[in-house]
């Protein structure tokens, strides 16, 4: 067999040829103890799956998964000036954004290429900023480069991020975390649990009703400890974070978005606020409002496929006997039974029904455009 | 009876001149929940180190190489409908193909259950 299944590979590669060990996430000790099969993911070990990914991701729609996060990025913006300073590099309405409140972002270049997409929350305080594990380094430069000096930009490098997810996980947290339950999606605030203070938000990366929690690295390995003792929950791996997210059609960076990929053609538009489209101001606006204003070659969508085989990132797209497009993320969905994929494929191709084919090592796998979530959200709303 | 082991984790199992193929139960574990097998077509000419098979997991596609060259002369059928057997019964009722061997010298080269163990463990 060939060694595709050996470990994950760093999804970006390091800028040097030495390779790096990777670094141990707080609750590092604690995935072993529970039998998580740990890899290389974004510079860190991280567990990729415990029972199995099919298992795992059916509990998580079915009941309550925990996902360790930590690798993400955690950081804080504050100083006078910080909504100006933030509307300068994001497309969202920081203005009108409350405290107790958090949208979806995008880091964009000049081009209006998407650096990173983000969740940005208003706590009060600070603006409090999740990034992508892998793109964490590359954001901070990019933050502290363009960020006025009278800004102060933190990484919470100290905090763990766990997220619970799934139709039983409110009623989960609300039994430990009071206050939680009365949270609605994208709301967020700070909540004690035993004198530990949790930056909780109803939000995540499943489709399921959920949260993200921020927590003290110290106290991480009890908060999973305590979560973990409630029947209906497992730990999760990444596996299933990545066959969940992919159903509820939420893109990941590094595949379904780059540099390379604007917001509009990928189907983020919802992300540039009425406000800032009319008033522009944040880098890359003229590109992406042009892109509004015209639309773009490609778009991303969702494909679902007949038989059972998957197409993975990077296989070719074709309508008729044209090259169509080129597909960003690919497999077996455990809820629907059937592959699905994201594609980039051209505006003419992309309307719903849409039949295409995909080319699979030499063979033509019949695809069709389908709207995206793939399966539906049940966010807390 | 005899089963032999390669290091690239598939097994063959040789009665007379055929033998049967499939991976291990090392391999699946490592491959996690099988979706779906690709499988070659019976009377396939194949060469030592071709790969006739492909096996989808949730996570990733990975090639099957055959251990020795020959001609297909079966597929597991069961699988296009279950190809979790490959996940639940590896080295058994979730064997790939049967193939006849073009040279029997060529098993020579395999390993015995013993030394894959050894292998594996050494992984």
């Amino acid at each position: 067999m060939s060694d595709a299944y050996k470990s994950d590979s760093n999804e970006v590669a390091n800028d040097d040829d030495a390779p790096v060990e990777p670094l141990a996430l707080p609750l590092d000790g604690w995935h072993r103890a529970r039998g998580g099969r740990m890899v290389d993911f974004a510079g860190y070990w991280m567990p990729v799956q415990y029972e199995g990914i099919i298992a795992e991701h059916t509990w998580t729609r079915e009941h309550a998964g925990l996902f360790d996060v930590s690798h993400m990025g955690q950081l804080t913006v504050t100083g006078e000036g910080a909504v100006e300073a933030l509307e300068a590099l994001l497309p969202a309405d920081i203005a009108a954004l409350k405290p107790g409140r958090q949208r979806y972002s995008l880091l964009l270049d000049e081009q209006g290429g998407i650096l990173d997409d983000l969740m940005v929350t208003n706590r009060g305080d600070d603006f409090y900023l999740v990034v992508n594990g892998a793109m964490k380094w590359d954001d901070i430069g990019h933050l502290r480069e363009f960020l006025p000096d009278e800004i102060t930009l933190n990484h919470l490098d100290e905090q763990a991020l766990l997220a619970l997810q799934g139709p039983e996980a409110a009623a989960v947290l609300a039994g430990l975390v009071p206050g939680a339950a009365e949270l609605k999606f994208m709301h967020a605030a700070v909540l004690d649990w035993n004198g530990v203070a949790l930056g909780v938000s109803r939000s995540g990366y499943t489709g399921e009703d959920g949260f993200e929690i921020s927590v003290p690295g110290e106290a991480a390995e009890a908060l999973a400890e305590a979560l973990c003792a409630d029947e209906r929950v497992k730990p999760i791996g990444l596996g299933a974070r990545d066959s969940l997210r992919l159903e509820a059609g939420l893109p990941l960076y590094g595949h379904d978005l780059s540099e390379e990929t604007d917001p509009v053609s990928a189907g983020l538009a919802f992300a540039i606020s009425k406000r800032r489209r009319a008033e522009g101001g944040f880098m890359g606006a003229d590109a992406v409002l042009a892109a509004l204003a015209d639309g773009t070659p490609l778009v991303r969508v969702g494909l679902a496929l007949e038989g059972r085989q998957a197409a993975r990132e990077g296989a070719a797209v074709f309508a008729g006997e044209a090259e169509a497009g080129r597909v960003t993320s690919g497999g077996f969905s455990p809820s629907l039974g059937h592959p699905i994929a994201m594609a980039y494929v051209d505006a003419a191709h992309s309307a719903a029904g849409t039949v295409l084919s995909i080319d699979v090592r030499g063979k033509r796998l019949a695809a069709s455009v389908v709207p995206m979530p793939f399966v539906p959200h049940r966010y807390h709303r | 009876m005899t089963t032999y082991y390669t290091t690239d984790h598939e097994w063959i199992e040789v009665s007379g001149d055929t033998g049967t193929v499939g991976i291990t139960d090392y391999a699946q574990g490592q491959l996690g929940d099988i979706t779906f097998v690709e499988l070659p077509q019976p009377g396939a000419s194949l060469g030592k180190g071709d790969a006739p098979c492909v096996v989808d997991s949730v996570k990733a596609a990975s090639d099957v190489y055959t251990p020795v060259s020959g001609t297909v002369s079966d597929v597991n059928d069961a699988l296009a409908e279950a190809p979790e057997l490959v996940n639940t019964d590896a080295e058994k009722g979730g064997w790939l193909f049967r193939i006849a061997l073009a040279d029997p010298a060529e098993l020579a080269s395999l390993m015995d259950r013993a030394a894959y163990d050894a292998y594996v463990a050494g992984l």
